[in-house]
């Protein structure tokens, strides 16, 4: 065997003439193959040429001059040939792969397969391939693009001013971000909508948390009646969908007609609250709000684990001595923390973007004198505004950069513990 | 203070929180309903149980004349159900590429699908809106549609395969001897018996688009193409205040089936939020 090795080089040479694709296997004298790479090479150039050619051109200048060029069309279509360059760099990355292996079991003396038993094998080993293509496909254009897009459009000065077809966009490389660190205005905006966003990520998460296991634990004590009942109750603000709710609070809390200024403050007599026109106020009525939508999630995840918790365990502890506090302290809080982790931090994050109670509530306001953000604004609502009513297109992407590498952040955080990174056959 | 005494203290603290915490819940669900059916387009004057109770608001939401109401629940249900079989279909066919093959390519895939799911759909809001404004798709059901099935994809994908995962490959190797093919064992074996974790799947297909608001809202522009979330966001900031007895049936209308729906199908929920959460 070492002998042949040393005698034959097919590899080499077959990897050697595969630069030029099907070549390699013709020299393995696997010509239908050769012919079908190089079929596929040539027509995949001679499609994509003029593709290939405008898109890099029009990626790199972004167009130069008016009304020739539209910096987004030409964006949009650098980006689709960045993509196809690249399915076509691994097509030809099999081609020289595949050249170099059956050069190698030459040089093995391991017979090639015959045609058709290529054709077999092709059938055998496409068939995952031919289940994953219509989503792939699906992913690159709806999930994948659309992200590329925006890391570019941050390096870009795309704004009203800039904006296609009466202007050209330019690249300014990291200027967006530097603008949003180092200009006051848009420094003392980020600092502020920044701050918000972590109190209300902070305070409305742990709150619906704390209250949806108080209620889980009080509920799950066993001479209570009317379990179903009341469970079916503490469910329902899960089971409306979220954006009627939120619309049916910001009516609750209207200041001229809305129910909890006009019946419920009044009958306990203390005046009405200016809660959609207050800053502070406003920021107290989000996060309550975010309490009855938030915790009935919380609440049946922990009576899931609650009723998982073998009753030996609060046994044991009554024979020891402990009172209830203990026992939850002891007992029932860490079993239900480390059982329902991962989705703890999961909500952290979703009220970290969650845009509907922020948006559908008060559109971010009462609004802020000379800046582009209300005073309630976090930071997914704040690009909404700076991409929807401001045009600010280039700086939103930067924001939204800024926030996607802090979710990302977090959900790495998150998975390095989790179980699936460390099972070897889930990879 | 004797154990008997300790009990019934606990009990009634118990209940008396229990009562205090129904009637946080309750009040706003009841606030609307009587509001719904309060006579008049405001609400001064109202109380939670109105005096002469009116199905005037209800009727003028049937009335395709007078609202686009029914056209915004058709919408919606149309986008809901098309996401809905398109992500199921797709997401089943991964789920069994990745769990059933090892192919070159399986390990990198399966990692773009983490991290892919990481990042919330709505966080590359300003290129979907460029992108569609580009295509000329802006304002059409189509590429909501497209934007949702494919948001739906990586992280449902994880969901069902690790599911599959689970279902004994003896099954599949005997059903190759018998000379079954790549999509037979799929279609009539591996199907089959994932039928939980697609229903699971088909949940949460139908009731993400059913719940968003803001692709549906940088996407469609006319009227006559809202859904639901957005269509109601307008009747209520248009003139806020002035139709609010008819936003409040309108509210209704939408709570109720969808309620029922979820609390019949909880479990499903909370099963598969279960597995999506410890999985990762």
């Amino acid at each position: 065997m070492e002998a042949t090795v040393r005698q034959t080089k097919h590899r080499k040479t077959a990897l050697a003439l595969s630069l030029i694709p099907g070549f390699g296997q013709f020299y393995n004298k696997q010509l239908l193959k050769g012919l079908m790479f190089l079929i596929l090479t040539v027509s995949f150039g001679v499609a994509f040429a003029d593709l290939i050619n405008i898109g890099l051109w029009g990626i790199v200048t972004l167009g130069e001059e008016l009304p020739r060029d539209h910096s987004i069309f030409l964006l949009t279509q650098g980006i689709i040939a960045v993509l196809v360059i690249l399915i076509g760099l691994v097509i030809y990355f099999l081609n020289l792969r595949d050249a170099y292996l059956n050069g190698r079991n030459r040089d093995f003396g391991i017979p090639l397969n015959s045609v058709r038993e290529q054709y077999r094998n092709v059938s055998e080993q496409g068939f995952p391939y031919l289940m994953l293509t219509p989503g792939f496909f699906l992913l690159i254009f709806v999930v994948i693009f659309p992200i590329l897009f925006v890391i570019l459009l941050s390096f870009t000065n795309y704004d009203l001013y800039h904006s296609p077809p009466a202007n050209l966009v330019d690249w300014i490389g990291i200027q967006n971000y530097i603008d949003i660190f180092k200009l006051d205005i848009w420094r003392n905006t980020f600092i502020d909508v920044f701050s918000w966003t972590i109190v209300w990520t902070f305070v409305a998460t742990t709150g619906q948390i704390a209250i949806g296991i108080f209620l889980a634990v009080l509920m799950n004590q066993k001479d209570l009646k009317f379990k179903g009942l009341f469970r079916t109750i503490f469910i329902l603000p899960w089971a409306v969908p979220a954006f009627v709710s939120i619309l049916v609070f910001a009516g609750m809390f209207n200041e001229t007609f809305g129910a909890i200024n006009n019946d419920i403050l009044a009958a306990f007599g203390i005046d009405a609250i200016p809660w959609l026109t207050e800053p502070f106020w406003t920021k107290v009525a989000l996060i309550l709000i975010q309490f009855w939508l938030g915790f009935p999630f919380i609440f049946a995840m922990v009576t899931g684990v609650l009723q998982s918790i073998p009753e030996e365990l609060y046994e044991a502890a009554t024979v020891d001595g402990a009172n209830i506090w203990q026992k939850f302290r002891g007992i029932t809080l860490p079993m239900v923390l480390f059982a329902i982790a991962p989705i703890l931090i999961t909500q952290y994050t979703f009220n970290f973007n969650n845009f509907n109670v922020i948006y559908l509530f008060n559109g971010g306001g009462p609004a802020v004198s000379g800046q582009t953000a209300g005073s309630t604004d976090i930071l997914i609502s704040w690009i909404y505004k700076l991409t929807f009513t401001s045009a600010q297109y280039g700086k939103a992407a930067a924001i939204t950069m800024i926030l996607s590498a802090i979710v990302i952040g977090v959900a790495l955080w998150q998975f390095r513990r989790t179980k699936s990174f460390q099972e070897e056959d889930m990879m | 203070m004797s154990p008997k005494m300790q009990n019934t203290v606990r009990l009634t603290l118990s209940y008396v929180a229990i009562a205090i915490a129904c009637v946080i819940i309750l009040y706003p669900v009841l606030w609307i309903i009587g509001s719904s059916f309060n006579p008049g387009d405001s609400l001064s004057g109202s109380s939670i149980i109105p005096k002469d109770a009116t199905l005037e608001h209800y009727k003028s939401l049937f009335n395709t004349a007078e609202s686009d109401y029914l056209l915004w629940y058709w919408n919606t249900l149309k986008i809901c159900i098309i996401t809905m079989v398109l992500a199921v279909a797709m997401i089943s066919c991964m789920a069994y590429a990745f769990s059933r093959y090892r192919f070159v390519g399986r390990k990198n895939g399966l990692m773009t699908f983490l991290i892919l799911q990481m990042i919330p759909n709505f966080a590359a809001l300003i290129a979907i809106y460029v992108l569609a404004y580009v295509t000329g798709l802006l304002d059409t059901h189509f590429a909501l549609i497209l934007v949702y099935a494919g948001g739906l994809l990586p992280m449902n994908t994880w969901l069902a395969k690790g599911y599959f995962d689970t279902i004994p490959k003896e099954l599949d190797e005997s059903a190759r001897i018998d000379g079954a093919g790549h999509f037979r064992i799929f279609w009539q074996i591996i199907l089959p018996l994932a039928k939980p974790i697609l229903a699971v799947v088909a949940l949460f297909s139908f009731i993400t688009p059913f719940t968003d608001f803001i692709l549906a809202q940088v996407i469609l522009r006319s009227e006559d193409k809202f859904t639901l979330a957005v269509g109601l966001y307008k009747m209520i900031s248009d003139q806020f205040g002035n139709e609010f007895t008819t936003f409040a049936a309108g509210s209704v209308l939408i709570a109720i089936p969808i309620s029922i729906l979820f609390l019949s199908l909880q479990r499903f929920f909370i099963s598969g939020l279960t597995a999506g959460g410890t999985k990762g």
